[in-house]
């Protein structure tokens, strides 16, 4: 698929993507979305920039290797969950605190870090299959 | 407090306001130590130095998470904790009794020394593969499916360590590990296929999925609700688990294959957790269905140790051999299944623990001897004895262990079988117990003769003859120790497995811990 075209469009397709997938994240606490499609959508980007520029520059832009950063969306979920060790309620509950932004109120709470882990797990584990099939067609 | 309560909302209607204090959190410990540890395990799986100390680190602290897990849970009754803090059945329970947090206990012991061991089989490509972080998830859900009180949430545990498993099992990529994980793979998705329509009948007729509240609801609806298909259900799924005889075709398909690490593992811990969800699902959830299908599970579970254990006298391959006493051991924990007393249980718990224990040495004892004979075949490996001495000590302890022989702790637990089985007017059942019994000693002993008694028939020395393994040594004595104990001093371990069939007998303490308003709706 190394069109002139697709090879020219895609490192900006790619690059939108992965914003809308952020903010398809942040989006999903309220309204449809959250960590598990953000980062489908995220994996997806990825995966058309490998089809289009080929497997090794996606994996130089990631600097990481999918699996670790899936396994790091593990830890953070993980993480998330163990806060609630320390305000005497069960695992996994969900603790908020308003901290302020440059004068601005931002609602900041243990759901989202976990969605935040969601996120980086799905974006991880497909990216992580994708590549491999990807990298198995060129060769 | 940064939680946000509105006075409008009366919050004590939806979740749980008492204070959970950090002594609960045993209940979820031996889930999220391990499941934290691999996560980081998996983030550095490239540094393959530290990857084995810490993994080691990780599961002795799961270990002690368990044990401190097990003292409460003696001193004080079931623990509970529901996740979010929303009240059951609404939120998901961990519901830790005796039954599960022994069991867990046990094996995180067995994957302790396993990991132990694997210092010396695993080398740095299958630490570049991910062994340790494929080790540590599949002990987090291990230790979930022991623990969890919801029986979705055991299907999700379930799938957690068969997803690691399948990693495990295939592990360095060989033609003949590929071969044995595809089998392996298809025959438990089917097998989950089964558990999985089994818990959505499940849902749809009870509209809830905490076992505590289908344990409680069960009465009620027993009249209007198909529960004989859905224990049915269960036992096929389970069954297929646990490898039980018209379904353990899998298991000698595929357990030879992977390193000897990850087969004493699962040897050792995978069936157990399916035996486990029987008991649970049909002993504490649905008991007069069981007593309806305790005709079928007896011939499974006497079919399951007689045929297991003669496809090990069959065998020429070590592995293929401890492959088919695991599923033979299977069978004799089913047996406990069938009777449904109280003895008939215990016994089942407790060959549970002994099984785990000494399924996993065999695994490892045949590592070892591979480590200095060159080989797995009962053909070629010989002359042990007189090379290593030390080896045949531990054989015949293990091999005198798993056939139900003292010293060691098999004997213990086939005698409250035989004898419970008398109890309920079985006893053909006891007759297949002992047979078994016999059998094994049989296959067993060829292992030993050939292997260890048979003269070498070439002169020329063993490849590793001279060095001694010291550390295969040190991970047998880890594991003979607790075996001897249990065989030697057997009162507290029967006093614990009495009291862990007790609680899912009767399983008001079970159901009163978690809905502590009433045992009934």
């Amino acid at each position: 698929m190394r069109t002139l075209i697709f090879r020219t469009t895609a490192p900006y397709l790619t690059a939108l993507m992965v914003l809308f997938s952020i903010f398809v994240l942040l989006r999903g606490h309220n309204e449809p979305g959250g960590g598990f499609i953000g980062g489908l959508i995220a994996a997806s980007a990825f995966a058309i920039y490998g089809i289009a520029c080929g497997v090794s520059p996606v994996r130089r832009a990631l600097y990481f290797h999918p699996m670790a950063i899936s396994a790091f969306g593990l830890l953070v979920s993980a993480t998330s969950g163990v806060v609630s060790l320390f305000f005497d309620v069960p695992f996994l509950t969900g603790l908020w605190t308003t901290i302020d932004l440059l004068g601005l109120p931002v609602d900041f709470s243990t759901v989202i870090l976990f969605d935040i882990g969601v996120y980086f797990v799905v974006l991880g584990s497909i990216t992580s299959i994708a590549l491999a099939l990807e990298e198995r067609e060129h060769a | 407090m940064a939680v946000g309560a509105t006075e409008a909302i009366d919050l004590s209607r939806a979740m749980v306001l008492a204070p959970t204090g950090a002594a609960d959190w045993l209940v979820v410990a031996p889930v999220v130590i391990p499941l934290l540890v691999g996560a980081v395990l998996l983030m550095f799986r490239h540094e393959t130095k530290p990857q084995a100390g810490v993994a080691l680190a990780g599961l002795a602290a799961t270990l002690v998470g368990n044990m401190l897990l097990l003292a409460r849970i003696l001193d004080e009754g079931p623990v509970v904790m529901t996740m979010g803090r929303w009240l059951p059945p609404f939120g998901i329970s961990f519901t830790a009794d005796i039954l599960g947090a022994s069991l867990s206990l046990v094996a995180t012991l067995v994957a302790l020394v396993c990991a132990f061991y694997s210092t010396t089989d695993i080398g740095t490509i299958g630490r570049r593969y991910g062994f340790y972080p494929f080790l540590m998830l599949m002990m987090a859900g291990v230790s979930g499916s022991f623990l969890t009180g919801d029986i979705f949430n055991l299907y999700v545990w379930f799938e957690v360590f068969l997803i690691s498993s399948f990693g495990l099992l295939v592990l360095g990529s060989e033609h003949r590990q590929l071969d044995g994980t595809t089998k392996y793979a298809i025959l438990n998705l089917i097998g989950t296929t089964f558990f999985l329509t089994a818990t959505a009948l499940l849902y749809g007729v009870f509209g809830t999925l905490n076992m505590a509240d289908i344990a409680r609801k069960a009465d009620s609806v027993r009249e209007a609700a198909p529960l004989t298909t859905l224990a049915m259900f269960f036992l096929l799924a389970f069954g297929m688990k646990a490898a039980a005889f018209p379904v353990n075709f899998w298991l000698p398909a595929s357990y030879h294959t992977p390193r000897i690490v990850t087969a004493a593992l699962f040897g050792g811990v995978l069936t157990k957790v399916g035996v486990y969800a029987l008991l649970r699902t049909l002993v504490m959830l649905f008991p007069p269905e069981r007593a309806i299908l305790s005709g079928v599970i007896a011939w499974v579970a006497a079919g399951t140790m007689v045929i297991g254990i003669m496809g090990a006298l069959s065998q020429t391959d070590l592995r293929r051999v401890l492959g088919f006493v695991v599923i033979s051991s299977v069978g004799i924990m089913l047996a406990g299944l069938a009777l449904g007393s109280a003895e008939g249980l215990a016994g089942s718990i407790f060959y549970a623990f002994h099984s785990m224990i000494v399924m996993a040495a065999l695994y490892l004892l045949a590592g070892v001897m591979n480590g200095i004979g060159g080989s797995y075949s009962l053909r070629t490996l010989s002359g042990l004895y007189s090379a290593h001495p030390m080896i045949a000590a531990f054989a015949l302890l293990l091999m005198l262990s798993a056939a139900g022989l003292p010293p060691a702790s098999g004997l213990w637990p086939k005698v409250m079988l035989v004898r419970a089985s008398l109890d309920v007017g079985q006893p053909w059942l006891a007759l297949a117990v002992l047979a078994t019994g016999f059998l094994t000693t049989l296959a067993l002993g060829r292992v030993f003769i050939l292997a260890i008694w048979r003269e070498r028939a070439d002169a020329a020395p063993m490849a590793a003859a001279s060095t001694t393994p010291l550390l295969g040594y040190l991970a047998l004595a880890a594991l003979a120790l607790p075996m001897l104990f249990m065989g030697v001093y057997p009162q507290p371990v029967i006093e614990l497995a009495e009291r862990a069939a007790a609680g899912i007998l009767d399983a008001s303490a079970y159901i009163d811990t978690v809905f502590p308003e009433g045992a009934r709706p």
